[in-house]
Formats: C-alpha cells, sequence, structure tokens
C-alpha cells in the first residue's frame, strides 16, 4: 500500500511487521518517535505478543535487549548519537556473544557541542564494534531493510548484530510515499527466530564465559569470518527481496554512470539522491561523472567498490563524519579497497551538524576536480572561516 | 592437530567437575563416620561442595570427597560434634631432622 | 545433578558459593542465573569450565539488572515465563556502585526478577578496591591506611532501603552464616510478583584478611554485633529482623579481620571504632535487634 508517512512511521511499521518478542528502548532525539510509534503500537495492541519497555536508559535498553536476545526472543531497539555512544558496551559484547539484535540507528551528531543534527558521526565511531552497518538513502529503502536486518542477522552463518542507518530528521521526519508492507510478504520472507543457542531451563548453557589467552583470539577471529559470510548472505536476501517485492536495492554498492566516469562521487546515506541527481544533470551535459553509493559499511565491500571504481581515476567522498587525527573514515576505508590502483581520492567533509549540503557544492566540487583545481586531500567544505579563541 | 571446537559466541554447557580442585590446598578433611550424626551442617556450608551425604543400610553419614576439598575447615568449624578432622596432606609434611 | 560446583575456582574458605548454591537449590534448579563481572563470574564461568548446573549468563560489570529484566520480558513475551525463576548473582560493586541504575530501572518497572548481592564489602575480583558497600575504617587499595587515613571514611550505603523506597514487594539483608535464613528468605522472594532484593553478606577471605576457619565465625559476629542487622521487609513493612540476646561489641568483630586491624593503633582509629559502634547501635535502636 503506497502511502505519504513519516520515515519514524515507516520505520515503526516494520519492526511491527518483523514480529519481534521485546522492543527495549530509551527517547533521544531524533530516534524519539519511532519509539513513541511502537508505544503507540503497543498500547493499542497492535504488537501482538510482543513486550514494548521503556528503559532508564540507552544502556538499560541495550542490556535489555541483550538479555531478551539471549533468551531466545526477536529483540529490536533504536538510537541515535548518546545513546549510541551510552549503549557501546553493551553492543560490542552483544556482538561477541553472536546476539542477533536489529538497531535503528537515527543518525545524529555527536556532542560536545551538543547538536541535535544530522551527521553521521554517532553509528561511524562504533563501526568496529561486530555490527553490520547499511547505509539507507530513503524511508523505502529503511522499510524494506528491517525486516531484511532480522533475517540476515538471525541466519546461522551469521549470527551478529545488525544496525540500519537513517539519516536524522533528513530521513527520520520527511515526508516520503513509502509502498508499506503487509504481513503476509513480511512471514514469507521472515520466518520466526530460531535461536541456536538460548537460555533454557532444560538444556542449560553459560552465555557470557570469558576466555583466557588461548581461546580469546579464536572468538573474535570467528566474528571476522561471521561478517564475511554476511557479505555472502545478504547478497542472497537483496535478490529474494527484490523477487519478493519487486524492488532492487542493489548489492552492497550500487554504481551508477560509473563503467566510463573520469570522476565518482562516492556517498552513503540521504546525500545519495542528491548526489544522483546532479550526476545525472552532468550527464545530460556530456560529463563523463558518476556515483557510488555505499549501502554496506560492515562488512565493507572492498571487492566491490574496488571493481565499481577501477576505471575512475579520480573519487570524491562525501565524509559526515570524522576520524579526528586521521583521514576521514570512509576515505581511509574506500583508499584501502582501491589499493594499488592510480586513483585520487578527495576527502570532502561536510555537513557535519545538519549543516546544509547545497546541490551547487557538490556540482562545484566535482566540477573543480575534473579541472584539476583542487588536491586529492581532505578538505572541508561549507565551512566558515573561523579562529579559535583561547583566552 | 584436531580442530578446536568454540560453542559460537563463548557459550559453553557445565564442565567444571574436569577441576580437580582438591589438589589446591594443604590440608583435606576427614569425617568420623562413627561420630557424625548425619545433620547436613557440613554439606550445606561447605562451598564447593565436596561433601555428601551417604547411607549404608541404616546408617547414614557425610563424606568428603577429596577431588575437590580444598581445605578450607568451613566443615570443621560448623561440625557440631567434632567428628571432622583436618589432615595435611602427605606432600606437605614435612621431616624435621 | 549439581546446581553449582564443584571444580569452580573460588578461594578456599570463600563466602559467596554458600549462599549461590543455597539460592538454586532451594529454587529446585528452576532458575535463569544472571551475573555481573566480579569474583563469582571469574571463578565460575571461564570457557569449557562452566560451573553452573543451571542456565547462566554473564554480560557486563554494570548491568545485570537490565539484562534479567530483559530475560524476564523475554520470557513473558514468549509465554515462557512457568520455566523458571529469574535470579541476579551480582556483587556489592556491581550493586551498589556502577550498576545502581540498571538494577533501579529494573526495580522501578518492578520485573519479576530475585536479585542477590552476595556482599563481601569491596572490589574482591580486583584485588580489594573500595565500593560503597565497603564499612567505615576498612583498609583497601583504594582506601589505603597512611600516616593522615585510616582506611575508608564515610559510611556503608544502606542497600536495601533504597530497595524498599523503590517500593519492590520483597527486601531482605541475610549471612552466610545463617544459610537456612538465608534459603527461606530466597524462598519467600519467589512467592512474590515483581523485583525482589536480597542482600546476603559473604566473607572474602583475601580481601578480609581472614581465613577458611573464620569465614562462619566472622559473619555470624557481623550479625551478632548489630554491624550487619538481618532484616526482612514484605510491602515496605518491616516484618521480620532477628533478635540478639546479647549484643556484641563491634571490636569482637573487627578485631579478628586484617582491614581493621590498623583501627587498634592508628590515631584515627578510635574515631572509627566508635562511629562503627554507633553505627550498630543505631541500626539496633532502628530494628529493635535487642531481645
Ligand atoms: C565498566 C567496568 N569497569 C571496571 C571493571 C573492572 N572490574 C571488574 S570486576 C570489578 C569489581 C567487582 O566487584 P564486585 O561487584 O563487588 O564483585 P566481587 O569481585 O567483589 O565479587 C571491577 C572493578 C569492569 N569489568 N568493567
Ligand atoms: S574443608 Fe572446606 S572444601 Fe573441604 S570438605 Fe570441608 S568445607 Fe568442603
Ligand atoms: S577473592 Fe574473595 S570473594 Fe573472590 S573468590 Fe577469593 S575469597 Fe571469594
Ligand atoms: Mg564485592
Amino acid at each position: 500500500m503506497r502511502k505519504v508517512v513519516r520515515g519514524f512511521y515507516a520505520i515503526a511499521e516494520a519492526v511491527r511487521l518483523s514480529k519481534p518478542n521485546v522492543i527495549a528502548a530509551y527517547p533521544i532525539t531524533p530516534q524519539t518517535e519511532i519509539v513513541e510509534n511502537l508505544a503507540e503500537m503497543y498500547a493499542n495492541g497492535e504488537l501482538g505478543d510482543a513486550e514494548y519497555v521503556t528503559a532508564e536508559s540507552e544502556f538499560g535498553a541495550a542490556s535489555m535487549v541483550l538479555g531478551a536476545s539471549a533468551a531466545g526472543a526477536r529483540a529490536f531497539t533504536a538510537t541515535s548519537s548518546q545513546g549510541l555512544l551510552l549503549m557501546s558496551e553493551v553492543l560490542y559484547n552483544a556482538a561477541g556473544m553472536r546476539l542477533p539484535i536489529v538497531l535503528v540507528i537515527a543518525n545524529r551528531s555527536v556532542s560536545a557541542p551538543l547538536s541535535i543534527w544530522n551527521d553521521i558521526q554517532d553509528s561511524i565511531s562504533i563501526r568496529d564494534a561486530g555490527i553490520i552497518q547499511l547505509y539507507v538513502e530513503s524511508n523505502q529503502e529503511a522499510h524494506d531493510m528491517i525486516p531484511l536486518a532480522f533475517k540476515v542477522a538471525e541466519n546461522r552463518d551469521v549470527l551478529l548484530p545488525f544496525m540500519v542507518c537513517v539519516d536524522g530528521f533528513k530521513l527520520t521526519h520527511a515526508y516520503e510515499p513509502v509502498d508499506l508492507l503487509d504481513q503476509e510478504t513480511v512471514d514469507k520472507f521472515l520466518p520466526p527466530y530460531n535461536p541456536v543457542v538460548k537460555l533454557d531451563v532444560n538444556n542449560p548453557v553459560a552465555m557470557g564465559c570469558y576466555a583466557p589467552p588461548p581461546y580469546y583470539m579464536e572468538f573474535r577471529v570467528a566474528m571476522e569470518y561471521a561478517m564475511e559470510r554476511a557479505s555472502k548472505v545478504m547478497l542472497q536476501e537483496f535478490k529474494k527481496w527484490y523477487k519478493l517485492t519487486g524492488r532492487d536495492w542493489g548489492g552492497h554498492v550500487v554504481a551508477e554512470n560509473c563503467e566510463d566516469a573520469e570522476v565518482v562521487v562516492v556517498a552513503m546515506g540521504s546525500v545519495v539522491p542528491l548526489v544522483r541527481e546532479v550526476i545525472s544533470r552532468m550527464r545530460q551535459d556530456g560529463k563523463r561523472v558518476g556515483m557510488l553509493k555505499i549501502r554496506t559499511y560492515r562488512p565493507f565491500p572492498s571487492r566491490e567498490i574496488r571493481k565499481a571504481l577501477k576505471n575512475a581515476g579520480k573519487i570524491i567522498v562525501i565524509e559526515r563524519a570524522l576520524s579526528i587525527g586521521a583521514e576521514p573514515p570512509v576515505t581511509a576505508d574506500v583508499k584501502s579497497a582501491l589499493f594499488g590502483l592510480n586513483s585520487e581520492v578527495y576527502p570532502v567533509v561536510t555537513g557535519l551538524g545538519g549543516r546544509d549540503i547545497p546541490r551547487e557544492l557538490v556540482e562545484r566540487i566535482i566540477e573543480d576536480v575534473m579541472k584539476g583545481k583542487i588536491k586529492p586531500e581532505k578538505r572541508y567544505e561549507g565551512l566558515n572561516e573561523f579562529e579559535e579563541v583561547i583566552p | 592437530m584436531a580442530k578446536m571446537k568454540l560453542y559460537i559466541g563463548a557459550s559453553s554447557p557445565a564442565m567444571s567437575s574436569e577441576m580437580k580442585t582438591g589438589d589446591w590446598g594443604t590440608e583435606l578433611a576427614y569425617i568420623d563416620k562413627e561420630k557424625c550424626i548425619a545433620c547436613g551442617q557440613c554439606i550445606t556450608f561447605c562451598p564447593e561442595p565436596a561433601t555428601s551425604m551417604v547411607e549404608e543400610g541404616d546408617k547414614k553419614y557425610a563424606v568428603v570427597d577429596h577431588d575437590y576439598c580444598k581445605g578450607c575447615w568451613i566443615c570443621f568449624t560448623v561440625c557440631p560434634v567434632d567428628a571432622i578432622e583436618m589432615k595435611t596432606k602427605e606432600i606437605y609434611k614435612v621431616e624435621v631432622c | 545433578m549439581n546446581y553449582f560446583g564443584p571444580g569452580h575456582g573460588a578461594c578456599p574458605g570463600c563466602g559467596f558459593p554458600i549462599a549461590i548454591r543455597g539460592a538454586i537449590e532451594v529454587l529446585d534448579g528452576k532458575v535463569i542465573a544472571v551475573n555481573s563481572t566480579g569474583c563469582l563470574e571469574i571463578v565460575s564461568s571461564m570457557y569449557g569450565r562452566n560451573t553452573w548446573g543451571v542456565p547462566y549468563i554473564h554480560s557486563l560489570f554494570e548491568n545485570a539488572g537490565a539484562v534479567a529484566a530483559g530475560i524476564e520480558t523475554a520470557l513473558r513475551a514468549m509465554k515462557r515465563d512457568n520455566e523458571a525463576h529469574v535470579v541476579v548473582f551480582a556483587g556489592d560493586g556491581a550493586t551498589f556502585d556502577i550498576g545502581i541504575g540498571t538494577l533501579s530501572g529494573m526495580m522501578d518497572r518492578d520485573h519479576n526478577v530475585i536479585y542477590i548481592c552476595y556482599d563481601n564489602e569491596a572490589y574482591q575480583n580486583t584485588g580489594n578496591q573500595q565500593s560503597m558497600a565497603t564499612p567505615p575504617g576498612a583498609n583497601t587499595t583504594t582506601t589505603p591506611v597512611g600516616k593522615l587515613k585510616p582506611g575508608k571514611t564515610g559510611r556503608k550505603k544502606d542497600m536495601v532501603e533504597i530497595a524498599v523506597a523503590h517500593g519492590v514487594p520483597y527486601a531482605a539483608s541475610a549471612s552466610i552464616a545463617y544459610p537456612k535464613d538465608f534459603q527461606r528468605k530466597v524462598k519467600r522472594a519467589a512467592e512474590f510478583e515483581g523485583s525482589k532484593y536480597i542482600q546476603v553478606h559473604a566473607p572474602c577471605v583475601t580481601g578480609w584478611g581472614i581465613d577458611g576457619k573464620l569465614t562462619v565465625e566472622v559473619s555470624k559476629l557481623a550479625v551478632e554485633t548489630g554491624l550487619y542487622p538481618l532484616v526482612e521487609y514484605e510491602y515496605g513493612k518491616l516484618v521480620k529482623v532477628k533478635k540478639l540476646k546479647q549484643r556484641k561489641p563491634v571490636e569482637e568483630y573487627l578485631k579478628i579481620q586484617r582491614r581493621f586491624r590498623h583501627l587498634f593503633k592508628h590515631e584515627m582509629g578510635k574515631e572509627i571504632l566508635e562511629q562503627l559502634q554507633k553505627i550498630a547501635d543505631e541500626n539496633a535502636e532502628k530494628y529493635g535487634l535487642d531481645a
């Protein structure tokens, strides 16, 4: 059913259709409306047998979904920014315990200074936790990726948490037409959760044991292998999703106009539609430009990226997070994927803390790169000139 | 070499009884079955537990499993009839000459 | 079938295993155990050496309350809530200090969980650092005795009262010196729907500076001096206390433990001894301990 809805509703509705057993969350802007919608569904008896709990903190919410998942439940939570950072100790733990929790991150910048507006510093900051991360460009994609996230996370070859990253406000609060799924379709795709290990008096096991040096490393490397398997499982599930719904979101990356492009712009999340629009106009003007959308950020699709970018001499990476003191995060990963190729990479840091990314800015950068006017090194765009006052 | 078996996420079935912690201490508890009144105090209090109750005909008494006795003296202190004796293990008996 | 041990790695004479096994046995093994990081966790859950005969989970130092709440919620959602009691076993550091937030959340939402804090009065797993459960005067590695300092200053936090203030249906203190009383309390707790809090005093041989010969005696003395009153609340009402026929002076309890030995020589020792006696007297007054 196609409807114009706001992002948070599209997300909450997809969570409902995925039939979780336990939802635990704590409100934070801009995630709040997602959990408010779920709370309302719960209050109206629309969540089936699911239990919805408002925790005392995000730390508590994450710990609750961890416990619920260990007990064999399908568990969901959502958060943003400070909330995600507060969850981080639990999330590393949940990943190590191989619990297939699904989270939605309504992406928001991190404090200080406090800002409620969008960038992707929050989820980028916990990219090493062993959690699958997928960034969406629209509310339709967010809606579709939630059942898929459960399916992939719960696959016995994977068993890792899955994080669907949705740009705060820009998507979560935007009105967009969304083809809302129905229960029958979701049920066809997503079977009930069948845990491989759970807390069960009839078959007692200890979960969360500590591992001395003869074991620890193997457990951590096992997570790495699971991530590698997740990469394959995701591709299979993307295909099944397409067959079922007719919506093709592509693979881990989506390359548009890349084959013959001199310049390719790499983008993630809600800037993708803007970049796409710029690229298609420039194409009409006969410019050889392309776009690479990275959907899956963990597992990082190095092979796919290398393949898509092998002919592009110049690559612009739109960075909406920093790794302060080092190369911006996506650039570092893209460069490692391109290692040994002769490409030039232009990291463009922009849009932090909700700063607008105007179309002209994207156009200008592409033009400048084509004309050789700027160097392949980190630059900040949309930044005011400033002087730090240290009294 | 055989491959290591890793239960997912460091989960593990119960298996600590393979740990014979009876070799930790320098002493072991011995219960005199004649004196024992089968009150169960040593069983309630043994932290390991290394103590258990056995029945022999109509005689009931507590015994110590030396595979797990750490020689902590707790049972000794709670036995109401002084039926428990702590004995130094042979290897810790130093001959003074 | 053993529910806890043998073969765990607790120090010889350690107090808490008596409580852990006692609690699970009195609940007939119908237990899902949730444990915080600490001595209990380290001695019982090394990979490949799991000592638990019941389902067990350890997540972090400070989230046992929330993990238990999540498990309880899940069991309810999946209609498995008759399978087992969700029982937390957490240290005093995990309970009084770093995990009080998640415990408070659990009690506030009144999850059907029995939360048992084994109180060895410091962070013992990491080598005897103070917690808010450490009594005044105790020598710990973070409240060391020095020329100017007589060990810990300040008071031991009253967690039982904090639990009661949450409006939980049942809260009690207990001691490993009285295992039958402890077991009765666990069983009683299991009869209530909602969050139950039980705090059980459990000596640590290394941290307190005693040996196994004294484990039971020392915990008994804590009760008999009035420093560790055994109390029981139902729906906020004090329903039972362990009366003391002849309350003993606190020195009797303190002098046999290395962690308090300095109090008898230190310049500020007398002041602390008086403070401790005052705490015992106040407990006696508040709970009517003196028979
Ligand atoms: C977040 C965090 N901080 C610190 C630690 C280190 N740590 C592990 S156990 C522990 C103390 C545990 O004390 P308590 O809860 O009283 O249990 P005990 O060891 O005394 O039985 C500490 C400080 C940790 N594991 N996690
Ligand atoms: S000495 Fe300690 S470990 Fe040995 S049987 Fe007695 S109580 Fe148990
Ligand atoms: S250090 Fe203390 S609390 Fe920890 S196992 Fe040893 S005696 Fe028990
Ligand atoms: Mg402690």
